[in-house]
């Protein structure tokens, strides 16, 4: 059953993995890899109870965090070509 | 029989193939950084099936989420474009796959992966597991480890990480009081 989950998980990785090589725009790749960041959560979550263990869990959590900000600041810097500016900090 | 964690550890080491050809093909450094991020993520998810979870935690927290975020902050000084396209050379090819023959050749001398009989598992961790509640009085044997048996080095790294924030601190300080003072001149 988490076998199946687990194939599923790197399946679908692979198809995030395609695309963010592949492009062909960035916002193709800003989509896989955010997409891929997602994959991690649940092949680490999955993982856990695959082998019996689901204690880092909260490991898991922590990605979804940092997966967020990095998709974040990534989207910030295409969009103002700047990562510390403010919304009302027209110069 | 190939189990099932076998073939995740196969199929992340190969989406770590993929990523690092794509990371050196690619002429677009912002391109770069994001599929860099990828890696990261991917090798933090290795190293949590290695069962390394510490090391997987400051790779997700490293890799993945300030160095993006400092990479994308050099490329706006820098630009994203590579200037000179650097043309494939034989030498440093040749560099690599040699020094990852002696890693590899290196390994082979290294006790199986989870081996009880392995050397770490015999010199001073039965000590730590059976003794150090009672010795220390944590329930954590990493942090009786961390913080007590090995309390100077860990004073130490955190003098060298304090020391090192300081400077930069200081350096980006001063750059930050000329910025400064130019602007009211």
């Amino acid at each position: 059953m988490f076998a199946a989950t687990m194939a599923a998980v790197l399946v679908t990785m692979i198809l995030a993995l395609g695309r963010a090589v592949l492009g062909p725009t960035t916002y193709d790749r800003i989509l896989g890899v955010n997409m891929a960041g997602t994959k991690t959560v649940l092949l680490i979550a999955v993982l856990g109870f695959l082998t019996g263990r689901p204690d880092f869990l909260d490991l898991a959590l922590i990605y979804v965090f940092l997966n967020f900000i990095g998709t974040l600041a990534v989207l910030k810097f295409i969009e103002h070509g700047d990562l510390a500016r403010n919304a009302g900090d027209g110069e | 029989m190939l189990e099932m964690t076998d073939l995740v550890d196969l199929a992340l080491l190969l989406f770590l193939a993929v990523l690092a050809i794509t990371i050196a093909k690619q002429r677009n450094l912002f391109v770069v950084v994001i599929v860099m991020g990828f890696y990261s993520l991917v090798s933090a998810a290795l190293f949590t099936v290695l069962d390394a979870v510490d090391v997987a935690f400051t790779e997700a927290a490293v890799g993945a989420g300030i160095s993006t975020v400092i990479m994308l902050a050099t490329l706006l000084m820098v630009g994203t474009e590579e200037k000179t396209p650097s043309q494939p050379r034989i030498l440093p090819l040749l560099a690599v796959v040699v020094t990852g023959a002696f890693l590899v050749f290196g390994t082979l001398d290294m006790p199986h992966y989870g081996d009880p009989q392995a050397p770490i598992h015999q010199h001073v961790a039965p000590r730590y597991i059976e003794v150090s509640g009672d010795e220390i009085g944590v329930p954590n044997i990493v942090t009786s480890v961390l913080a007590s048996y090995r309390g100077y080095d860990t004073l130490g790294e955190t003098v060298v990480i304090f020391t090192a924030g300081v400077a930069v601190l200081m350096l980006m300080g001063q750059a930050l009081r000329f910025r400064q003072r130019d602007g009211d001149a």
